[in-house]
């Protein structure tokens, strides 16, 4: 949009100043703009180079990198035990939050009156949304670890993740209920069908690409999540779990304990292990977008 | 996150129509549906009642659940000492618990932090709200997202292996002759500050194009020029939501815990020297948990001090930020 005025008109504003104060402002927030990018393109630049170096000048052999766990020693290291415990820390996290998750957002949207029980639901999950990730942590440590005896294992960790992503989901999957228009519901009513048959049969059908989106989502946020585990003890175990009462170490974990390691080597491991999260992230969210797009224009 | 109220729909019918035991089945479902949304609330008192439980027994000896059972408390720090001193090592042959210098650690990381991403943050929204074409828009903000979606994991490796290295380390030797070590405080400030980039600039963003339409016109109209439209409309009109996005970035830098750690180390000092190594409250939680550290003694439940500590001042914040949030959508109804 120009704004042109008459100069004639207006002869006693100095417009030349206004343009270059336009031009200045401009060229500042776009320099603001490109900060971020810049310093993503710097941190993406960064564990790729690290990552190159570390196969080419610390020879760090992939295929050892995938078929060994964690080691004190760092020409033994590798990545598999942390893969594994991870992986399995996902599976359980989606057993332990999902059906809580989506029956809460069921309550919510479908059955919740306007009280102030619903109110006082809904607020606390925005501040629960808000809670730093290393308090779940401490919960884990004293109610589970400690509280009730387990011990540091894999099943502590993954409690304490699915706490911390069930508000994710929730909301997530309100969004989704939300989007099935109301005509679907009134026509499942017209048939004679009672609410729990309407939202089993018709409503959740429809909601449920994006309830998967969603948990996609919060379970790439789970999977990156280092603060919680490292509070409930999984660090410096290198054997690779075999269920879920095993010690384990995951791979965020693994990847903060070789980057504290003074010794390069280690710092280029974390390289090849950020390299190995990252494209994990990569799937997850490509598989959330798939599903989304797939099923954007059903109803 | 809206919080609107859904209201029900078409359930007017009710009785007459469908069998005796569809109607049990659905009083059960919702009674299963109801306990699931309880769990939320229960995770809340879960979490207050670890953390107070815990820290009760660092300031009194035993905690709440011992003394109800008849334990009786003695004081083992004060809280004077615990907020007024200025040496922090629980885990010392001589202990001292002032935890000054670890809450000062968080408050400098913050403020460095907010430095950072809050005039950066702003200059985005306005840029992506006022100013860019759709096709930058389109590319610029999926970008920002993925910027939100790295692990904090990853800043913390960005840190100690570019950060500190390569940008801080050069410039403290050459300008101030300091030879720095792995970790700086001016890193963490700044890996921190890129984290909450992305979250000041979307919340804001989201509150700026809220600003309805007639009052950019109406200051056209009187011969605005873009530079006074942006600042002096819609900036002001939506002040309140990107307020709420400012607390949110520093509620977000204050629990930040994996960037920092790795960025500004381990050592509690009472310093604001940049490139000082410094500890923050959740870098001192996480050496406390790489220790091998045993349930009972004093640095374990100095844990949940600290982690009580942390909470109360993140709620204080998310409860900031939704009154700003709340102002502003009055504002805009």
């Amino acid at each position: 949009m120009s704004t042109d005025t008459d100069t004639d008109l207006f002869s006693d504003v100095d417009l030349g100043w206004e343009h270059l104060k336009n031009r200045l402002f401009l060229g500042v927030i776009f320099a603001a703009s490109m900060f971020g990018v810049v310093m993503l393109a710097l941190l993406l630049f960064d564990v790729a180079t690290d990552f190159y170096v570390g196969l080419t000048e610390y020879n760090i052999s992939l295929v050892d990198f995938f078929t060994r766990d964690g080691s004190r020693r760092e020409e033994l290291s590798g990545f598999r035990g942390a893969i594994v415990a991870s992986v399995m820390l996902m599976v359980l996290v989606t057993i332990l939050s999902f059906f809580v998750g989506v029956g809460s957002a069921i309550y919510l949207e479908e059955y919740a009156p306007d009280n102030r029980i619903t109110r006082l639901i809904e607020a606390n999950l925005a501040n629960l949304a808000g809670v730093p990730s290393i308090v779940y942590g401490l919960l884990g440590l004293a109610a589970f670890v400690n509280g009730i005896g387990m011990g540091p294992i894999l099943l502590a960790g993954a409690i304490a993740l699915a706490l911390l992503v069930m508000p994710i989901i929730i909301v997530s999957a309100q969004e989704a209920l939300r989007s099935v228009p109301d005509g679907v519901r009134n026509g499942s009513y017209a048939t004679g069908a009672t609410k729990w048959q309407t939202i089993r049969r018709v409503v959740l059908p429809a909601a449920i690409p994006g309830i998967m989106t969603g948990t996609i989502l919060a379970l790439a946020r789970a999977i990156g999540e280092t603060a919680p585990l490292i509070m409930v003890g999984a660090i410096f175990i290198n054997r690779m779990p075999y269920g879920p009462f095993d010690r384990f170490s995951a791979m965020p974990t693994t990847i903060y304990n070789w980057a504290n390691e003074p010794s390069q080597h280690f710092i280029h491991l974390a390289a090849v292990g950020i390299v190995v999260l990252l494209t994990f992230l990569f799937v997850m969210n490509a598989v959330a977008m798939y599903i989304r797009h797939r099923y954007e224009t059903e109803i | 996150m809206s919080t609107e109220s859904h209201h029900e729909s078409g359930s007017g019918i009710s009785g007459g129509g469908p069998a005796e035991a569809d109607n049990a089945a659905d009083r059960r479902a919702r009674r299963i549906l109801f306990g699931c949304a309880a769990i939320t609330v229960l995770t809340t008192l879960a979490i207050f009642f670890v953390l107070i439980d815990n820290a009760a027994s660092y300031f009194f000896g035993a905690k709440v659940t011992e003394m109800l059972m008849g334990a009786n408390p003695e004081r083992t720090v004060t809280f004077t000492e615990f907020f007024t001193g200025t040496r922090w090592a629980p885990d010392h042959a001589t202990p001292a618990h002032g935890v000054l210098p670890i809450v000062f650690g968080t408050l400098a990381i913050t403020v460095g932090a907010a430095f950072v991403s809050i005039p950066i943050g702003t200059a985005t929204a306005i840029y992506l709200s006022e100013y860019a074409p759709a096709s930058v828009r389109s590319k610029l903000k999926p970008t920002l997202e993925i910027l939100a979606g790295i692990p904090t994991i990853v800043y913390g490796y960005f840190a100690i292996a570019f950060i500190n290295p390569v940008l801080v380390a050069p410039i403290a030797s050459a300008l101030f002759g300091i030879n720095m070590g792995r970790y700086s405080l001016l890193s963490g400030m700044l890996v921190v500050g890129i984290m909450t980039i992305p979250m000041v600039s979307s919340i804001s963003e989201d509150a700026m194009s809220a600003v309805p339409d007639e009052l950019r016109n109406g200051a056209y109209a009187l011969g605005a020029t873009k530079f006074d439209v942006s600042t002096r409309i819609v900036l002001p009109a939506s002040i309140s939501g990107v307020f709420a996005s400012y607390i949110l970035a520093v509620s977000r830098a204050i629990g930040e815990t994996m960037a920092v750690t790795l960025a500004a180390g381990f050592t509690a000092n009472l310093t604001a020297n940049p490139f000082a190594e410094i500890m923050t409250m959740t870098a001192y939680m996480v050496k406390m948990a790489r220790g091998t550290t045993a349930v009972g003694t004093v640095e374990y439940q100095s844990l949940f001090a600290v982690g009580l500590l942390l909470f109360v001042m993140t709620l204080t914040m998310n409860l900031l930020n939704d009154w700003f949030k709340r102002r502003f959508q009055e504002e805009y109804r």
